[in-house]
């Protein structure tokens, strides 16, 4: 890990020396785009007032403020980061992509029409634009921890608001889930020993999950607990996928065919894409919980 | 299509469906799997129709990923596969044109990545939305990311159904507009101070205060208020404007404070 490690640090150039924000008293222009570093001092009022008083409940002498309207230069130290590089890939981006393609640029700022949405894990390594090419425009992407779809009855969430705008607003003509290997959230579920155990915000949300535990333990049980966790990053899919059939106005498109769910797992230690699509018909007439019956199953090597 | 070719095809049709439905009034039994069969044809027949074929716009997609990035970096990727160490967590929109790997160019492992609608953060509540508490709790303890960005951007549908609330609080979706008031306070401000301006311009201005918000929300997780007063997490909030080709950055100021003696 260590020269992973000093590379990526080289990337941002994160040096003692730079100031973390540089004040400027008037915005640069770099073809032709005004760049300017602006310092916006929010106050929350009510919210943050109540935070004061929880912070000084908890430790005595501690207590934070937002200023609002001070023009104050954040203390520079080594930890922070230098945002220059941001900006440095901001332009890049403007000079290389988005004035090269200025015509779908200009397109896509009045409307987005994408036919994918895709739920994916915010694992670092998996960025869905990365891996499968979406261009600006092309996929409408939910990136949560585990790439989890919990049921309609669940209440709401995150990921279900943005299933309802991505079905019914924007009219998507697929939904793409997509595990990986090695996750982090797939494995913290594996290793949940008390499922009632809600200690942790990680505990809380991956237990979205708990049937595809289930299922892997006694599909899985002689196998190592590594091996389990990869069962079981495909079987939360798997689950996912069936909790999408659980929201009415999802299985009304399905079932007319405007719309097809997918599932995908993406094996960054052999760079493997396997994907699959659920077979809606046949799932529903098993009228058997968890049964899931998929087709056009390949997998890419 | 000729006009007598096209007479054959109705033709066939026709006596299709009349035989179907001649079966049907002697086997009445049979409707039930009847009506699930025409649905599936219907639905085979409705999915052909767009020509769009989604299987192979991602094969082609992750080949050229495979052949251009991941067998040109073997020892990138090969450490990637051992494990994770980005430097940032980013909150980003789900619009499809604002990705922070395409704006701001992040590569595989770099960022810890986020995207709902709007780019939101709720305030810490355990009950509530965990989905987002349990990938701050990943990324701080776990990860041990450095940076937090909280990234907006123009045209934002989600402020845009957020300014569009009724105020009398009256909603018609399931999740979205439950999501949504999440930055209220950020609807509350611009109505405030920019009730003049158009609708337009309105939802411009909550697109950059709802990313103010978020930050402060950030601040609700105690395991990120700590740092941030450490200086061992920056918070940094952005606005990506795509229809003028710019994009924003600022702070979020944070200081401690003797407490007042009561």
């Amino acid at each position: 890990m260590a020269n992973l490690a000093t590379s990526i640090r080289t990337h941002f150039a994160v040096t003692p020396d730079s100031p973390v924000v540089s004040p400027r008293g008037s915005p640069s222009s770099v073809l032709g785009l005004k760049v300017k570093e602006r310092r916006s001092h929010h106050s929350l009022a009510d919210s943050m007032s109540s935070l004061r008083v929880k912070a000084s409940n908890e430790t005595p002498g501690l207590v934070q403020e937002v200023r609002r309207n001070q023009s104050k230069r954040v203390e520079k130290t080594k930890f922070g980061p230098d945002f220059t590089e941001i900006e440095q890939r901001f332009l890049a981006f403007k000079k290389h992509e988005y004035m090269e393609n200025i015509e779908l640029y200009n397109s896509l700022s009045k409307n987005q029409a994408p036919k994918f949405m895709v739920i994916a894990c915010a694992d670092s390594r998996v960025c869905p634009s990365v891996i499968l090419g979406f261009k600006p425009g092309e996929a409408f992407i939910v990136r949560n921890v585990a790439n989890l779809v919990p049921r309609y009855e669940d209440g709401p969430s995150e990921t279900n608001a943005a299933l309802e705008f991505a079905v019914n607003s924007l009219e998507v003509e697929d939904i793409l889930v997509i595990g990986h290997s090695c996750c982090g959230g797939i494995r913290a579920l594996m290793g949940m020993q008390d499922t009632e155990d809600t200690s942790s915000f990680i505990k809380n949300w991956v237990i979205v999950g708990k049937k595809a535990k289930i299922s892997t333990e006694a599909a899985a049980s002689d196998l190592t607990f590594d091996q389990q966790c990869r069962h079981c990053e495909k079987e939360s899919v798997n689950r996912s996928l069936l909790n999408l059939l659980s929201y009415p106005w999802i299985e009304e498109q399905v079932m007319r065919g405007k719309l097809s769910i997918h599932g995908g797992y993406y094996n960054f230690v052999d760079c493997t894409f396997e994907k699959w699509t659920l077979d809606y018909f046949k799932t529903i007439s098993k009228a058997n919980d968890g049964v899931l019956v998929v087709k056009s199953r390949s997998l890419w090597s | 299509m000729q006009e007598e070719d096209m007479a054959a095809v109705t033709d066939k049709y026709e006596d299709a469906i009349a035989g179907l439905s001649r079966l049907l009034s002697v086997k009445s039994e049979l409707q039930s799997v009847a009506a699930v069969k025409v649905q599936q044809i219907t639905a085979e027949l409705a999915a052909a129709g767009n020509g769009f074929d989604p299987a192979a716009r991602i094969r082609t997609g992750f080949d050229h990923f495979k052949k251009e990035k991941y067998q040109k970096n073997p020892a990138l990727y090969g450490e990637l596969a051992k494990g994770q160490s980005p430097k940032f967590m980013v909150f980003a929109c789900s619009d499809s044109r604002v990705c922070p790997s395409h704006i701001l160019d992040f590569q595989p492992g770099e960022a810890f990545v986020v995207r709902n609608i709007a780019n939101m953060v709720p305030p810490f509540d355990k009950t509530k939305y965990s989905g987002v508490g349990a990938a701050i709790e990943y990324a701080v303890l776990h990860l041990k990311v450095e940076n937090i960005l909280v990234i907006g951007h123009s045209c934002c549908g989600g402020i845009k159904g957020l300014m569009s609330i009724p105020d009398d609080g009256t909603t018609s979706s399931d999740f979205i507009e439950h999501w949504v008031n999440i930055c209220s306070p950020a609807k509350t401000k611009v109505k405030s101070e920019h009730g003049k301006l158009s609708f337009a311009e309105q939802c411009a201005n909550c697109e950059k205060e709802a990313v103010n918000v978020s930050l402060g929300n950030l601040l609700t997780y105690p395991f990120v208020r700590e740092r941030a007063v450490n200086k061992t997490l920056a918070l940094k909030g952005g606005h990506y404007d795509f229809v003028k080709g710019s994009f924003e950055l600022w702070d979020l100021d944070c200081k401690i404070a003797p407490a007042l003696s009561v």
